[in-house]
């Protein structure tokens, strides 16, 4: 058996989906017909911890360790849900749009699996707003599965049911927070919840709950059809399996792979998206989404995994990264984050509400020319105001990565703001203007 | 009032939670669909569909950037800002946008066609600078390809 990209082999080139016929004759929705005494909800879990399955939407945390909470057992509170987060919202990142575009079944038999293993009965697939076509598909499949006797009967050999239900979002990136969801799933304003309790255990309407990231939920019928071996062989490193990369910025060839877990940024920079544009250089790259933190020329060797990545160089996030160029403003360029993260703010507690926006003002300062050096140790407090175990969730020490690891690797061009009065790279293009 | 057809279809969005008060955004949303925005009558209405106060829901409808609480022209275009599309281009694409319809971001036109509202990354970075017109979705936009574009929406 040789199947290096699991995920995306069947994906059609141009984007068009797949729906039912196509998806079974390729083998679609065979993990659920050994269900029953041949693979039990247990064997299901077991399978997933052996194979190493940690979280694609960033966090990494180790699937089956997640499940691990769930209560099980007959006496045990019902429904229990399961809940794919499909709110990509993550600046950069576009994997599970992929995934949801061309395969929408391979949700819809993910999710099914997953409520299998935990024993259930009722999913939310929870989708941004802006991502209509998704919708549109996912709706499809959804329908089709039910029309197949997928979803909402007890599926063969077994006495387990699963329906499931798409809702699709109205905007607001802290929705993609798991407890800030539960809420915007209950129709409610999505401010996170404190934890404990977690939605493992008290969760969507009060019950059991796991939301699980897209692209997560893709991977369990490959481990459960192939096995934790097969899925083991998959990744260059510790973690299993593959994962969908993607890079945007000036690069020749922007775009997504999937890869084995573990492949460099070099490789991906180089032998996939074809090298930097013409006329411009490589300075730096945020891994994952815009919550991580700037890797540099020295890092782009480090295998692109969750359990080798060195604390000291922060974290994969999601694994579509942004590319930083010299013609770039890094300084222009953490404003832009910060004044995201700022207008994404819930506004629930005080220091991200208050800080993001004063840190994005700040960075203003040095754009137009009138920060000082106590600015610079202004910005830099922050980062320590605003790290985690200071804010009621992980929004704001999330856009505090780029802004520290700016502060450390590109320092002296904070400094030139200061000196020369403004931002060298719009003057810059400011001249050229005249010139041409 | 609600009308019978929108009546139907929140009836239909509830189905999908085990309470009415689960469906407030789908309500919210399919109501729009109808009116193209969700003034305090159509805010009264679906509060009392859902039996929940018109404040409570106030509350939900004013915290989702999807949901207008004000009028909005016959399209809305939506101008990706996050960090891809900056550095691709998207101020010059918002810059364009202002001089071919004299319109700000937040703004809409004065003959009521377009509204202009900034977005949070739509997730089409790799083919960035992108926007989204009503429900569809533009890559590469540069600022000269925008007046064909927006021919579409009149």
């Amino acid at each position: 058996m040789n199947i290096e990209r699991p995920l995306t082999q069947h994906l059609h080139p141009d984007g068009s989906p797949r729906f039912l016929r196509e998806y079974v004759a390729a083998g679609g929705y065979r993990s659920l017909r050994r269900l029953g005494t041949e693979l039990t909800h247990k064997d299901v879990q077991r399978l997933v911890g052996e194979s190493g399955l940690r979280g694609r939407g960033g966090g990494g945390f180790p699937t089956a360790t997640k499940w691990s909470f769930v209560p099980m057992g007959p006496d045990v509170s019902k429904p229990k849900y399961i809940v794919a987060n499909g709110d990509e919202m993550e600046p950069g990142t576009f994997k599970d749009r992929i995934l949801m575009e061309g395969d929408p079944h391979g949700l819809v038999e993910g999710m099914i699996m997953a409520g299998y293993a935990l024993d259930a009965e009722v999913g939310y697939i929870f989708l941004r707003g802006e991502y209509h076509l998704s919708a549109q598909r996912l709706n499809q499949a959804i329908e089709e599965a039910y029309a197949a006797g997928y979803l909402g009967k007890p599926l063969p050999g077994t006495a387990f049911r699963f329906d499931l239900h798409l809702h699709s979002s109205a905007g607001r990136y802290i929705c993609g927070e798991e407890t800030a969801l539960i809420n915007a799933l209950e129709g409610k304003r999505a401010v996170p919840r404190a934890k404990p309790p977690f939605p493992q255990t008290v969760g969507l309407w009060g019950q059991p709950t796991i939301v699980q990231n897209v692209e997560t939920l893709y991977n369990i019928p490959h481990i459960i059809n192939h096995g934790a071996e097969w899925y083991h062989r998959l990744s260059r490193t510790k973690d299993g399996g593959t994962k969908i990369y993607g890079i945007s910025g000036r690069v020749t060839n922007p775009g997504w792979w999937e890869l084995p877990f573990g492949t460099t940024a070099r490789e991906l920079l180089e032998q996939y998206a074809g090298g930097m544009a013409d006329g411009v250089r490589f300075r730096g790259l945020l891994p994952g989404g815009i919550s991580t933190s700037f890797m540099v020329e020295e890092h782009l060797d480090l295998p692109l995994d969750f359990s080798s990545f060195p604390p000291e160089v922060g974290r994969l996030g999601t694994g579509t990264m942004i590319i930083l160029d010299d013609q770039t403003c890094p300084v222009g360029f953490v404003l832009n984050l910060e004044r995201f993260f700022a207008r994404e703010s819930c506004g629930w507690c005080t220091p991200c509400r208050e800080g993001l926006p004063w840190v994005a003002k700040l960075l203003m300062a040095f754009e137009e020319g009138r920060a000082t050096h106590d600015d610079l140790s202004l910005l830099e407090m922050h980062t320590k105001w605003l790290a985690p175990g200071h804010t009621f969730c992980g929004l704001a020490p999330g856009a505090m990565a780029p802004l520290q690891s700016a502060l450390r690797y590109f320092r002296e061009d904070f400094e030139r703001h200061i000196t020369t009065g403004g931002c060298p790279w719009s003057k810059q293009s400011a001249q050229q203007r005249v010139l041409v | 009032m609600l009308s019978e057809i929108e009546r139907r279809e929140l009836e239909d969005a509830v189905k999908h939670y085990p309470d009415k008060r689960g469906a407030a955004i789908d309500a919210l949303l399919t109501v729009q669909r109808h009116r193209g925005w969700i003034s305090d009558e159509s805010l009264l209405d679906i509060a009392r569909f859902l039996e929940i106060t018109a404040e409570d829901l106030d509350g939900v409808a004013t915290f989702y950037n999807l949901v207008f609480r004000k009028p909005v022209g016959r399209h809305v275009a939506f101008v990706c800002d996050s960090i891809s599309c900056w550095i691709k281009g998207c101020e010059q694409v918002q810059e364009r946008i202002k001089n071919l319809y004299e319109v700000d971001l937040g703004q809409t036109t004065a003959d009521g066609r377009l509204t202009v509202l900034p977005i949070a990354c739509l997730g089409h970075c790799e083919r960035a600078p992108a926007m989204m017109i009503d429900q569809d979705v533009y890559g590469e936009v540069v600022p000269e390809k925008l007046e064909s574009i927006m021919d579409k929406y009149k």
